[in-house]
Parts: C-alpha cells; structure tokens; sequence
C-alpha cells in the first residue's frame, strides 16, 4: 500500500544523542543527501568539547541540527520540528528547545530505569506525561538493528553501534532522501572492513524499510529543490571554505602557501585539510606552539611565501606579538582567529563574537591591521580570499575573524569561476629605489602606501628589519622624536587609506523609507536575515546591513549610520562593536547582546527589532 | 626566485663544499671581509666579545662561496641579536626568543637559502628555550650561534638561565637560587645533530666551528663563550688566562684522544660517564679517540658533562656530528611526491571535489 506524501516547505531536524552514537555523521550524511536533491540547507553541529564524556551522561550529549527547505534559507532555525533522541540524555538536554507538537522520535531500547536515573529522571518521561503535546514515535532502534543484523558477520557491539544507520535509513524514508551518496560514503569509509560495511548498508536499508512498512509511520514528506541561482552547487562548511580560499589565494597570486599552526578547537579543521593538498605546494607546520606557528609563519612571508597562520581565542592571545612584529615590519601575513566562546579555555566548541577588540587593540603600541569578518560558511571562501589580497598589497597582517558556528555549520555553496578570481599581484622589488643604486625597504608607493617586498635572494636588495622603530625610509634603526611620530601616523594611514579599496556597506531597505537599521558583522549574518524578514512579513519596516571589513570600516558607514533614527547592533559579546561605532561617528547605537555559545535564535532578535521599531510609533 | 618545489634536483649540485648548503647557489664573486660588513654603526660596549665573534663571522663568510643575497641572519632579543644590522645580507631583528621559529619558517619555505640565527643565553635559553628545542629536534637546516655571557646585558645585568646558582645580581641580591642549564647539554637533550662550543677569543678555533657548522646539514647548535665585559667580566677567564687554561680545555678532535694538557686524558668511567685521568698512571691506550659521528647521543652528552664542577674541565669543538635527513628536505620531498602522484594542484577541481550538484534554472 502506498503512503502519503506530505509537502513541506521546510524541515528543521536535531539528531541528538550520546557522542559516542555517531550524530554528527549521521547529522552530515542526512545533510549531504539533502544537499545533493537540491534543497536549500544551513546546519549547526553542537557537541561537548569532552571527546567521550561518561556515556548516558547530559554533558555527553552530542547534536547535529539540520534546516532545509524549498526556498532561500539562512539559518539552521530556532526550533527543531524532529528531535531524533537516541537516549534519555539526549531527549532531556534537547526537549526544551521543542515546540509543542513537535515530532520526537525516541530510541526506547535505552529508556531503561538505569540510563533514566543517570539524568535524574525519576518516571519514564514516555509514559509520564513529560511529552503530552508532542507527536512521539517510540521505536526500538538498538534491539531492531541489533536483529537485521542477526546473519551479519559482526559482533553485538558492532551490529548495536550501526543503530545511527538504522536512524539515518528511517529519516532518510521520511524525507524521501536519496541515498546513493550514503552508500557511496559507506563503501568509501569502510573499504577495508567488509564486515561492518555490509552491517552499516544492512542497518540503512532496515530503518528504511521500517519506515516503508510499519504503520507507525503513515506519512512521508516531500521538501522539493530550492529555486537557487544556476550553476554547480556543493555542501561546505566554515572552516573547509576557509582552507580552500586561502589555496586560491595562493594560485592567483602564485605565491607559495605556508600555513603555521598549533591544533585548537574549532579552527584545527583548517590545518588538516591544508595538510592535504601539497600538489598545490601547500606547505603546513604544526609548531610546537602558537607563537611559533605565527613566527613561521612570518619567516616565511619574509622569504616570499604567502604566510598564514590559524587559531582561534586563546591562541591568538599568544600571537599577537609575532602580529605586532608583522605590523612593524609591514610584511603580509593572514592571521585567521576562528572565535569560541572566551574568556581563557571558556568553552572550546561554542561560538562567540567577542575577539573584535583583541583583533583590533590586542597589541602594545599603535599597530593597526585589517579586519575582516566573514558571513556564513561559504562567505569563508571569499573572506579569506580577500585577506590575502589585503595582506599582499599592503604589505600588512589581516585578522580574519570567523567563528565556531561558521567554522563547523554548513550550507551550499556556488562554485566560483577559478577565473574570475582576482588576480593578485605581489610585485616584489627587483631593483634598488635609492640614489646611487641603494636600497631604501621604507621607501613607499604612493598610491597603496604600501613598502618594497624584497625577499632574500634578490641581489643588490640586502636589508634588515626588525621590531625596532626604523627611519622611514632607511629603514635604519631610529628613535628620533618626529620620525617616530611619523612612523606612527604613516603606519595607521596605511590601513586607513584601504578604505578606498573596500566596497560601500550595502544596505537592503525594500520599502525605502525605514527608520531603524540593524547592522550586524561577521557569522551572525543569517540570525539578523531571517529576523528581518520575519519583521518585514509582519509589516514591519527595517533596513538591514552587514560589515565584512571591520577595520577599515567601508567609507561610507558614517552617512550610512546617521541615515536612520535607530540602529541596532545585534552582537555575540557585550557590544564590541557597538563602541567602536559610537566612538568613531558618535552615534547612539542600539546594542542587544546575548553570549550564550549559540547563534542567535531568529524569533527572539525579531522580536527586538520590532521593539525598537515600535519605540518610533 | 621563491621555488615553491625546493626538491633537492630542482636545484642540483652547485659544486661548492659545505653539505649544508646544496641547495643554495654559488658564486664566483670573490668576496672579502668586508664586503660582509654593514656599514651601521656598531653599537655594543667596548671590550664586548661581540666584536671579536662579528669580526670572525665576517671573516667567515666569504668561504662559503654563497652570493650575499641567499644569506640571512635571524636573531631575536638582547645584546647579540643586534648581530643582523651589522652584516650587509638579508637578516631580521625579530622578537625575544622567536628566532629559530622564524628561521623555521623561512628555511622550510626557501631551501636556497643560508639560514643563521644569532642568540643569546637569555633568549636562546629563557623565553626561546622552546623554539630552540623544537628546531633542533626537527633538523631544520638552519645554524644557531648561541652567545652565551651568563647574564642579561641589555636589561642591565640580571641573572640568567646560564648563570652559576648564588650569582649576586640586580634581581638576586642576596644570590640566585636557580639551578643553570648547559647549553650543549640541553641541545644533545633534544638529538640535534651538530652541536659545538667555542671561545669568543679565539678566532681560528671560532672560525673552524663555523666552518664544521656551515657542512652540517640540518641542524647545527654552536654555545659560543661570550665575555661581557660590563654585567659579567672575566666570567671564563680561567678558560683564557695563558696559566689555567691549558689544563681546562679539553680541545676535541674527531679521531684524535682526548688530552687536556700534557699529563692528563679521557677515559671510560662508571655507569657510561667519562672520567679525567693521569695519562701515565691510566695508559695511554685507555685513552677515548673522539668520535663525533657516534649515532647515540649519549657519548657525546657524556663529554658535555665533564666541566661539572664548573670549568674544571671544559671541551671545545664538536661534540656531535650525525646526519640524519633534514626536516625542509623531508616537507619538501612530501610535496614533489604529492606533484607526482596527482600532478600540480587544480583549482577548479578541489574547488568542485565532493558531492556536487547542478541547478540549470535561474530562480
């Protein structure tokens, strides 16, 4: 008999359970097949930053939260409409973020009195009560995989481990997935396994099949492709984007890559997917530490190379001063801080948006550098991208500030044209620039400011340079009063002047005639976008725009802020940017800060913009 | 001019001497002295040893037949990193203790290049003492010259990682209570390949480690004896008065015995140490022969050993000479195998690597 199908516009599902369950592949293979029929998609992973914490155990709950849908999307939602709840931890840490009437489905076979009690459950919450209101499938995952598995070649502990499989296959019927890339994935992952490889496929198919047939579940549903621009699509997340925009860097200004880096959550992920691509002359060190990752780093931009170093909070701590000595000697370098949740350790694997100061002022002295900020996991590519241009003609650090919700969320990206990426000139010094055939390693261009890169080997072009104030063009050691003053001065003129040669903020402002902004920067680009289309669906007026650079602010921010009666500035930190703004054009802007480890929920900052809307009326 | 292959063929054979520096290209240029000299006013005290080592250095150079521009000199902080301004190559003053991770940076990414990072006691050993460890444990082609004087000179004569315990300073006025490393102690710790100590004052013995150094390729770790004539005078004066010092220094030569003097030698002691004898009352033939090429460090850390107590008994010249691959060969071996594996990096094709799909319509 066939079932219903079902059509929805959009599906928010949370795969949660123990972290030893698998949710955030089973969370990643739901996600690919998603993205390979062609639904629009934004995701959040959260997990502990424990790698097994005790199993069973609330601080051991690990999720994967899906959104997607048959139109333009932008954030992974607020609430889920599935909860997947492999375990009772699962469901207690995961139920009160679900609407009522919300789908729970639930792994009963470890609802056992024991694994209640270890999340202090004194009932059983599927017979209690606990979940009147919402719509529970009660499904036996463990004991039902653990029996299509009964001819396998597998031990009990395996056949029981493939239940994220079993998971997935039922999920994958409910949503009418396609499933080809899941198997291709499994053939792929355990090649050299065949056992498990027949359990995993086995697994798959029997929670598909349990779907197709038993009559808990009459209905399937149908999310059809997003309408989305033409062109070739994949999946990415923050952090892979990242990687592969400093590669193309790399290529369009053929410079060789040289990546320094000291592992840390969550920005790791860069180091090791730069660590594969050496066909690309990709050169990766893992130092023994932060500071020599960055001072690599920098030794290699003083040979020629593109230098770059990644981290996230505390790491950056460490390298700012090898950043100041990048500042002083004015040599390119990309400096990529994948913000967490601070201060010191704070916690490891929750995003945050409060490293903007450190970016900016986190060193002695006066040491201006570009700040840029990307706005969603695929804008990594571009942002990245972009400090390297930055970096290498102005001879400069840039502090790329991505975050861990960028860094581990994902969504699809449109393949860029290799071609119709800026080129990038390094245009190293080849020949003296100083009478009688000297060499002056301060002498600048007059356009970009920027200094002669000579690099070793070049004959005739031998220099020094150092941390120690120089003459400003010598590039002599000097501590005479006015050349310092204007060293100083020359060097924040530098990143000043960029502004010329960063794009006007864009503001969106469909009825024309808003009284309130709302300006955000860097990963909470999707949280104020779905906001503000929320407000505007309701009738609310409200013009919108987001900063990528943030140092240099774009030249024409200031028209831009005092253009409206109220500005909002929605920020994952106490209103960082909020006092630069008002420091900068004094204008009275609007802070709401929430610093909770996650992204912001789309109906809560609704909310707030309408609020401040309302205050006008 | 930045290779971005670095293989060892890319290059070739250069004809030139000094194994550690293949990569790096020659010259015909006979260079002189002071065609090495920077022409900046030399700014460390009178009397410093510092002279007398940039004098050698300079000296020095023109021997490896390199063109000035493939040199560069890295320091960091303190009196011997101001070494770079008065070279007339590449070189950076960078920050305290930082050198030899940014010497790292640059050999791995530019193995043309002779590579030499100046240091001191204090940043080598305090603030850098984890740089220095690493690099050396990787074998990065790189020369480190360690001045060790003992004390903080440009911070006006604190006490220093290298320091005798009870020195009486500006910051341990009633005497230091820190126990002191030995440099060559800590870098045959650490498995470095080429380690050495010399003498600021004598050149020829000075310029032939240089010189060892330079044909080590990988890693080569040199404490130079440094007099600071203003914070720590005299502090190896026993070392270099005519009446003590011949007993003192034991000067080893690889192949030769071990002779401190006229009467007195090295022979095996107990639990694998090494013991300073009467030659006539021991044997001549007990004698240990030098061997600087022995692949287990733990000879070569036996002899760093017999200066305890402090320079009863000092050796002089090179402690350990083994070659192992280097780390900027091996990273860029990883890379031509990579090339010829999957050919040159397509950017297109990572770019769409993965599951990919196609929407043919505009929205």
């Amino acid at each position: 008999m066939a079932k219903q199908i079902e059509q929805l516009d959009r599906v928010i599902i949370r795969f949660a359970g123990d972290s030893g369950d698998g949710m955030q592949l089973t969370g990643d293979r739901f996600t690919q097949e998603t993205a390979s029929f062609g639904n629009d998609l934004s995701t959040l992973p959260n997990f502990p930053a424990e790698i097994r914490a005790p199993a069973g155990t609330l601080p051991g709950v690990s999720s994967f939260q899906l959104h997607f849908a048959d139109h333009d999307i932008v954030t992974p939602g607020d609430a889920p409409d599935v909860l997947v709840a492999m375990n009772p931890a699962a469901l207690k840490a995961n139920l009160d973020d679900l609407p009522r009437g919300a789908t729970v489905i639930v792994n009963t076979d470890e609802f056992t009195r024991r694994s209640l009690a270890k999340v202090g459950y004194d009932a059983d919450p599927l017979t209690d009560g606990t979940l009147d209101g919402f719509k529970v499938s009660a499904v036996p995952l463990t004991s039902m995989t653990v029996e299509a598995l009964a001819e396998a070649d597998v031990s009990k502990k395996d056949a029981q481990r493939a239940k994220n499989m079993f998971a997935l296959g039922l999920l994958s019927w409910m949503y009418n997935r396609p499933t080809e890339g899941t198997r291709a994935f499994l053939k792929t992952k355990f090649a050299k396994k065949p056992a498990i490889l027949a359990a995993n496929l086995a697994a798959f198919q029997a929670g598909w099949n349990f779907g197709e047939t038993t009559e808990d579940f009459a209905v399937s549903y149908e999310i059809k492709p997003a309408r989305l621009p033409a062109g070739t699509y994949r999946n990415i997340t923050g952090n892979l984007a990242t990687a592969y925009g400093l590669i193309a860097g790399s290529q369009r200004s053929g410079l060789p890559l040289f990546l320094g880096s000291y592992p840390i959550t969550p920005a790791s992920d860069i180091l090791h997917e730069l660590s594969r691509h050496k066909q690309f002359g990709v050169r990766t060190f893992q130092a023994e530490d932060e500071i020599a990752g960055v001072g690599a780093a920098l030794g290699a931009a003083f040979g020629g190379a593109l230098g770059v170093t990644t981290t996230s909070g505390p790491g950056m701590v460490l390298k700012q001063e090898a950043v100041g000595l990048a500042v002083m000697t004015e040599l390119p370098l990309v400096v990529i801080d994948v913000q967490r949740a601070g201060p010191s350790t704070g916690m490891p694997t929750k995003t945050e948006q409060a490293d903007l100061l450190m970016a900016l002022y986190g060193r002695n002295g006066e040491s201006p550098l570009p700040v840029v900020a990307p706005s969603s996991p695929a804008d990594c590519f571009d942002t990245a991208l972009e400090a390297v241009r930055l970096a290498i003609t102005y001879r400069t650090p840039v502090v790329v500030l991505s975050d861990g919700y960028l860094a581990n969320g994902s969504e699809p990206w449109r393949l860029p044209e290799v071609d119709a990426l800026p080129e990038i000139d390094p245009g190293f010094a080849t020949a003296p620039n100083g009478p009688d055939g000297s060499f002056l390693p301060y002498e600048r261009d007059s356009d970009t400011l920027a200094r002669p890169w000579a690099v070793p080997g070049t004959a005739g072009l031998e220099h020094r340079i150092g941390g120690i104030e120089k003459h400003a063009s010598t590039g002599d050691i000097s501590y005479t009063p006015a050349n310092h003053d204007l060293m100083v001065r020359t060097r924040q003129g530098k990143i000043d002047a960029i502004a010329r040669d960063v794009p006007p903020v864009d503001v969106s402002d469909p009825t024309g005639d808003a009284d309130v902004l709302v300006l955000g920067w860097g990963g909470t680009y999707g949280s104020i976008t779905a906001a503000v289309r929320r407000v505007r669906r309701s009738g609310g007026r409200i013009a919108q725009a987001h900063l990528r650079h943030l140092n240099p602010f774009p030249a024409n921010l200031g028209e831009v802020l005092r253009g409206y009666d109220r500005v909002v500035v929605p920020e994952i930190n106490l209103g960082q940017l909020a006092l630069l703004l008002r420091g900068r054009y004094l204008v009275d802007v609007i802070g709401y800060n929430k610093v909770r480890g996650l992204p912001f929920r789309a109906e809560e900052l609704a909310g707030v913009l309408q609020e401040v809307i309302d205050r006008g009326e | 001019m930045v290779s971005d292959n670095g293989a060892r063929a890319a290059v070739g054979g250069n004809g030139g001497g000094f194994a550690g520096l293949d990569l790096v290209p020659r010259t015909g240029a006979a260079y002189k002295a002071k065609d090495f000299k920077s022409g900046q006013e030399v700014r460390w005290c009178p009397g410093c040893g510092d002279y007398a080592i940039l004098a050698a250095f300079q000296s020095f150079l023109p021997e490896l037949g390199v063109p000035r521009e493939n040199i560069v000199i890295v320091s960091g902080i303190g009196c011997s990193s101001r070494f770079p301004y008065y070279l007339s190559t590449y070189g950076m003053h960078s920050i305290h203790g930082r050198a030899p991770a940014i010497a790292t940076g640059l050999a791995t990414s530019r193995p043309d290049l002779s590579v030499w990072v100046v240091t001191g006691d204090g940043d080598g050993l305090s603030i850098g003492g984890n740089h220095l460890i690493h690099a050396l444990r990787r074998n990065v082609n790189i020369n480190v010259l360690l001045f060790n004087n003992r004390i903080y000179g440009l911070t006006k004569g604190q006490y220093s990682p290298t320091s005798e315990t009870g020195k009486i300073t500006k910051s341990s006025p009633v005497g230091s209570l820190d126990h002191p490393f030995n440099p060559v102690s800590l870098a045959l710790g650490a498995e470095a390949g080429f380690v050495a100590r010399t003498v600021d004052s004598d050149r020829r013995h000075l310029t032939s480690v240089l010189r060892a150094a330079a044909d080590h390729p990988g890693a080569s770790f040199v404490e130079i004896y440094q007099n600071c004539p203003i914070f720590n005078d005299d502090a190896f004066e026993p070392l270099k008065d005519p009446s003590s010092r011949d007993a003192r220094l034991l000067r080893m030569e690889h192949g030769e015995p071990l002779r401190l003097g006229a009467d007195r030698g090295v022979v095996a002691g107990e639990f694998g140490g090494l013991e300073v004898v009467d030659v006539d009352a021991a044997g001549e033939d007990r004698l240990i022969r030098h061997d600087a090429h022995r692949e287990d460090p733990g000879y070569a850390f036996a002899l760093s050993r017999l200066d305890q107590p402090a320079f009863e008994h000092v050796p002089i010249g090179v402690f350990r000479d083994v070659r192992r691959p280097t780390y900027d060969e091996l990273l860029n071996e990883q890379i031509a195998d990579a090339r010829s594996a999957l050919g040159r990096g397509d950017l297109a094709s990572l770019l769409a690597s993965g599951d990919t799909w196609t929407v043919d319509r505009d929205a």
